[in-house]
């Protein structure tokens, strides 16, 4: 993406140019970072919101053992040997995490799971699983967040705060960008907010639309009813908060806008419904396509959540929750997610890359994690660190290791690191316990079948 | 006396922020801390900003501190939570088969600790 990286050294100053944060699923590639490299530090990250900043301006590689094993300090090679020992005895173990890393550790991984014929998840699963769910049944109607810059007239956020988990998704995508077709930025747009409470997003909204909890489904039919000329009773009001002349001007909106999106988030796939409100909404995205152009596309989070769901669907051919137990991959969310198989005390071993389930996970699955010997690889000392057998340190993406990384609309974004790093890559790690874990389970196989010829023989 | 109330956790700037410096300090927990609160409700039980609360869910129960929101900004009976291991508490473990708990609608009682 754009130019090159430009770096110029001045008293050990460098400049770094169109670096990628990888914070959240904007993955903004137009960062510009200046970096003392005495100091191993970044003291300005032009063109970073408050969260970009807050990655940059507080990276600091924090002096910590290469590995812990059951919190004491050990090499690498130490670590290596304890994970992968936990791997290759392990009858179900789960890996999970991956969306803040870069796609070729995430690529390793699925090798890894491949090989131990264990369970693959990401945190997809808590985030827009359902809507992952939702896709493969009514399909969906999408486009780059770049065409919707240029294009879209008509901007619909529902269920999700973009001002503070995305900041720069109004000025760079979808409100205050200045578009091909959209020359005139806001004024060229007509912007709505669903949503159950008045969040930061509001302010830049034209029209604000609260809903009742738990009554987005309800909404998001009627509207497909209004869509398609159907009789709505005006009750309707009373179930979802929303007036049906409020409703109906919504969709006289829609069908008449030159190009328009819906934007949702996890207001939507975390609540009641979850993949039936996902697979309402991408429904009425399709509806709406007899009308104008209209496309439908989920915010993700964390910065690459997409690539998880891209690398593991061009792996196994499904986006998560997969498991290989039978030596090929089966999909099935509920049964191979991970807070359920962890919740449920299924999961033997666990391998978690880059996330922090320890901090987010229901507490039964927490609890069960705290029983059975995991493995973490984070930059950073995290819950799940804590209460792992194996915990490494690893580099932090973007910024000590390059790789490619997708952007929510599914775009792959080059990372463009500026500091070394002391720790290797998660991509290392990884691919050294892969090298290790194979060599046991070979030589298991070689003892087993001796033992055989030793029985038959006898 | 205990009110029952729905709980929204989500996302906030303060939270994401904390995160980067570390989940072990002052700035994360405090987000992660803290619920708002309809100010309306929060008269009505004689709470003010600051005030501990226990939070208590089907699954579990979590003590943190309150702030007031304006009704327009947030109905009342709904309470805002920035995600964290306060949250992980309330959450119950059904996914619906789908993965995903239910982690946006939670049904809790709301009772002063003061």
């Amino acid at each position: 993406m754009g130019a090159a990286t430009k770096a110029k050294s001045e008293a050990n100053i460098k400049t770094v140019e169109n670096a990628t944060c990888t914070f959240c699923g904007c993955l903004c590639d137009d960062m510009v970072l200046t970096v003392d490299m005495d100091a191993k530090k970044i003291t300005k990250a032009k063109n970073a919101c408050v969260l970009g900043k807050a990655l940059f301006l507080s990276h600091e590689e924090e002096d910590r053992p290469f590995a812990l094993i059951d919190g004491k300090p050990a090499t690498l090679k130490e670590g290596v040997e304890e994970a992968a020992q936990i791997l290759a005895n392990a009858r179900f173990p789960m890996f999970y995490g991956m969306s803040d890393t870069t796609c070729e550790a995430q690529r390793q991984n699925v090798a890894l799971v491949d090989m131990v014929g264990g369970t693959i998840d990401s945190t997809t699963s808590v985030c827009h699983g359902p809507t992952g769910m939702a896709l493969q049944g009514v399909g969906e109607s999408t486009a780059t967040l770049g065409e919707i810059k240029n294009r879209a007239d008509l901007v619909i956020y529902w269920g999700g705060n973009p001002a503070e988990s995305l900041p720069r998704h109004f000025a760079r995508y979808a409100v205050t960008a200045k578009g091909m077709y959209t020359p005139n930025r806001k004024k060229d747009r007509t912007i709505v907010n669903v949503d159950v409470r008045r969040t930061k997003s509001v302010p830049v909204a034209d029209i604000f639309i609260q809903v009742k909890i738990g009554a987005d489904f309800e909404l998001l039919w009627a509207l497909r009813a209004l869509v398609k000329g159907r009789h709505v009773d005006p009750n309707i009001e009373k179930r979802t908060g929303v007036s049906l002349e409020t409703m109906k001007d919504l969709v006289e909106r829609m069908k008449n806008c030159r190009y328009g999106v819906l934007f949702f988030g996890m207001g939507l796939s975390m609540t009641r419904g979850r993949h039936f409100n996902s697979a309402a909404i991408l429904s009425l995205a399709s509806d709406l396509n007899e009308y104008t152009h209209f496309i439908a596309t989920p915010m993700r989070g964390h910065g690459n959540v997409a690539g998880a769901d891209i690398v593991v669907s061009w792996q196994t051919g499904y986006p998560f929750g997969v498991n290989f137990s039978r030596g090929y991959p089966k999909f099935n969310p509920g049964e191979f997610t991970a807070t359920d198989m962890f919740a449920r005390g299924d999961a033997d071993a666990g391998l978690i890359l880059a996330s922090d389930p320890g901090s987010n996970f229901t507490q039964a699955a927490i609890d069960h994690m705290k029983k059975i010997p995991m493995i973490v690889l984070d930059p950073k000392l995290t819950h799940t660190a804590k209460l792992a057998r194996v915990a490494f340190t690893t580099s932090h993406y973007g910024i000590n290791t390059g790789g490619t990384a997708y952007r929510s609309d599914g775009v792959p974004i080059e990372l463009r690191p500026c500091l070394d790093s002391k720790y290797p890559s998660d991509e290392e790690v990884i691919r050294a316990i892969y090298k290790r874990v194979e060599q046991l389970l070979k030589t298991r196989k070689k003892t087993k079948g001796a033992n055989n010829k030793r029985r038959k023989a006898a | 006396m205990a009110e029952t109330m729905i709980l929204i956790p989500g996302r906030t700037t303060k939270q994401g922020v904390g995160l980067l410096e570390s989940k072990f300090k002052k700035q994360y927990r405090d987000a992660t801390t803290t619920v708002e609160i309809n100010v309306e409700d929060m008269a009505r039980l004689g709470l003010k900003d600051g005030c501990k609360v226990k939070l208590r869910s089907a699954n579990g129960v979590t003590t943190v501190k309150c702030t007031g929101r304006k009704t327009e900004d947030l109905p009342p009976g709904v309470l805002f939570i920035a995600y964290g291991p306060p949250t992980s508490k309330l959450m119950g473990t059904d996914t619906g088969a789908s993965g995903m708990p239910l982690s946006k609608h939670l049904e809790v009682e709301l009772e002063s600790v003061n």
